[in-house]
């Protein structure tokens, strides 16, 4: 045998067995082998569910983002949705910036370019189409090209706290309002009269943990006529008692808080068929003695006694270890919430973790009124001018919550002290609208 | 009732097969309905899309909010509608409309532009634009081009978007962003612009 014929014998075992080690590794749960790169922060917990965004042999299609996306630009109110760019005269442009697919700006498995906002942005995203901008606002002369979006004015999706007229509008708002409250949770619809611990109708052939059962009868669930079947049956016909529940026994009364959990970074996992989040899975810090917990809505609500209380603050900080998080309990919303709690504080005014990353929404709908908690705290949280209208707001003024939300110091601070930022956008518009009225009575 | 219904099925049922046929074809060519054997020029097309797209314009400014607004005051008209709890501005019911159906076909698209528009980025484009605009506030009458855009060729009208309510002149003589203060009733502001593709390609 020749010496060639060794050497292409060789390489050709060598490509048999890494292709025979790729095909078998398709067939595993574990695609490790195929990251191009570690996914952003927000996608990162599902980077090995490769199929979640990609297609075998054809990319990313733009509706493997709109999938999970879709309903929040829509509400965001999009500023630069799909839509204002399908008509031909936007050609020429998108020739230099296809901004009608996601992936034009948004790259993924490439950490080294990704920004502060957790997602990577061409920096000349803005100036393709509003490069004469001074001409049409002088004050905006001498801003860099790539500052529209870093320096606290304005948003390429989510303009709704930052709009002109709305900075005017709530341009002589105090730090903190004459009524800061936020709304209360509703009662939940019963289903039943109020149940009592004997009145439990858990198989008579299992021996039920008595502290369990008074645990359960102090809660909602028992007030509102929820009873042990309810949730270890369930409503399926010829279903079976089961010990152990997954958050699908919570989806038949609490759709839309479980929906919310499952697109969030609690639930997104599940929602992609991998297995639960988990603590050790994080790339926040988190608490070494939480890494083995796995995410549900027990994990954070406890299994029978439900004290939303204790899942808005002592849940998070169970597993959340980040500097925000550790200086909690040393900031000016924790006393609110212990004020609050021990009926010193008026109800609503007490702020906890869940106040700002999974709030209390208002929602209204033909002469009804009611309030939910949203679980998907994706909804505001980067970039964080997301919170201003939904969270700060309904406790601060917009200039303050603006400054706030741009002081990167005071937000690890927890919002202890005052901003030591100051974002002119308020300043500017006011400053516009005055020279525009003396124009007029000109 | 019964003949203004007739009327918008027969307009509706032409439209249909207008939009069936497709108009393509080469420049200036016609569309071909091969069931009733009528053709349709894309300029025949475009001017019949701007009959249906310029009526229901008329109509919401006029009907809903002049009447509401400026006569009965009961409402008012925002550019923030969902925030101020407003009726939508005139031009945003039309760009509305002009994106649900962009999101259902790619036969024609249609946009409202303005050689003064409150919105900078509604200012002519194209060189058809501009002078399909300067045209069409000159004379008042539709301006018919052929322009390629992206390597594409598209067959182009542009028709005058006239003050057809006081609501109208109101507001943009009002507005912040608005280059002009003069604008007057029955007068052009801008202009419909209706786009054919020609070519696939």
């Amino acid at each position: 045998m020749t010496r060639a014929r060794i050497f292409w014998g060789f390489l050709i075992s060598l490509n048999l067995l890494l292709a025979g080690f790729f095909i078998w590794r398709l067939q595993t749960d574990n695609q490790q082998a195929f990251l191009p790169g570690k996914a952003t922060h927000g996608h990162h917990q599902i980077e090995l569910a490769c199929e979640a965004c990609h297609i075998p042999f054809e990319g990313v299609p733009q509706q493997a983002c709109l999938d999970c996306h879709a309903e929040e630009l829509e509400i965001a109110n999009d500023s630069h949705a799909e839509s204002v760019f399908t008509d031909p005269r936007s050609l020429a442009e998108l020739e230099l910036l296809n901004a009608r697919l996601c992936v034009s700006c948004h790259v993924e498995h490439r950490p080294e370019m990704v920004t502060a906002m957790g997602v990577t942005v061409p920096d000349d995203h803005c100036f393709h189409c509003h490069f004469d901008i001074a001409e049409q606002r002088p004050t905006h002369t001498e801003m860099d090209f790539n500052t529209c979006a870093t320096a606290g004015c304005h948003n390429y999706h989510d303009n709704r706290a930052l709009y002109e007229d709305f900075l005017l509008q709530h341009s002589d708002e105090p730090g903190v309002l004459a009524m800061p409250l936020v709304a209360e949770r509703d009662e939940p619809e019963a289903i039943g009269p109020l149940l009592s611990s004997r009145e439990h109708d858990a198989p008579t052939d299992r021996e039920v943990d008595p502290a369990l059962l008074a645990e359960w009868a102090g809660t909602v669930h028992a007030r509102a006529g929820v009873n042990c079947s309810n949730c270890h049956v369930g409503e399926n016909p010829g279903a079976r008692w089961s010990d152990s529940l997954t958050h699908e026994a919570c989806e038949s009364c609490h759709e839309n808080e479980v929906s919310g959990f499952l697109a969030g970074k609690h639930g997104m996992r599940l929602a992609s068929g991998l297995s639960p989040m988990s603590p050790s899975l994080a790339r926040l810090p988190m608490d070494p003695e939480a890494t083995e917990r796995e995410l549900g809505c027990t994990s954070c609500h406890g299994a029978h006694e439900f004290d939303t209380a204790q899942a808005a603050v002592d849940s998070c900080l169970g597993c959340h270890a980040d500097t925000h998080s550790k200086s909690y309990k040393d900031s000016p919303h924790f006393e609110l919430w212990q004020a609050e709690a021990s009926g010193l504080g008026a109800p609503g005014s007490g702020v906890s973790c869940a106040t700002c990353h999974l709030p209390r929404e208002t929602h209204k709908k033909g002469g009804d009124k009611w309030v939910s908690v949203q679980h998907n705290q994706n909804k505001n949280l980067q970039p964080n001018e997301k919170m201003i209208r939904d969270v700060c707001m309904k406790c601060h003024g917009l200039p303050f919550s603006i400054d706030a939300l741009a002081d990167p110091a005071l937000i690890e601070r927890n919002f202890k002290g005052q901003p030591s930022r100051h974002v002119e956008s308020v300043d500017m518009a006011v400053r516009r609208a005055v020279k525009n009225l003396k124009r007029k009575e000109k | 009732m019964i003949k203004r219904t007739v009327c918008a099925l027969a307009l509706g049922g032409f439209l249909l097969a207008a939009l069936a046929t497709g108009c393509g074809g080469s420049g200036g060519g016609s569309g071909n309905n091969q069931e009733s054997g009528t053709t349709f020029s894309p300029r025949t097309m475009a001017d019949a899309l701007y009959a249906v797209i310029e009526s229901d314009r008329t109509v919401y400014t006029r009907k809903v909010v002049d009447r509401l607004q400026d006569e009965e005051k009961v409402i008012e008209a925002s550019e923030h509608w969902k925030d101020d709890k407003a009726l939508p501005l005139p031009a945003q019911m039309f760009r509305m409309g002009a994106k649900m159906v962009s999101d259902k076909t790619n036969v024609f698209t249609y946009s409202l532009l303005s050689l003064w528009p409150v919105n900078k980025q509604n200012a002519p484009k194209t060189e058809v634009e501009k002078q399909g605009l300067e045209a069409v506030a000159k004379k008042q009458k539709p301006f018919y081009a052929e322009e390629t855009l992206g390597g594409k060729t598209f067959f182009t009208a542009v028709y005058p978007d006239v003050a057809v309510a006081p609501a109208c002149i109101n507001c943009h003589n009002n507005h912040k962003d608005s280059p002009r203060s003069d604008f007057k009733l029955g007068k052009t502001m801008g202009g419909v612009v209706i786009r054919i593709p020609l070519s696939q390609r």
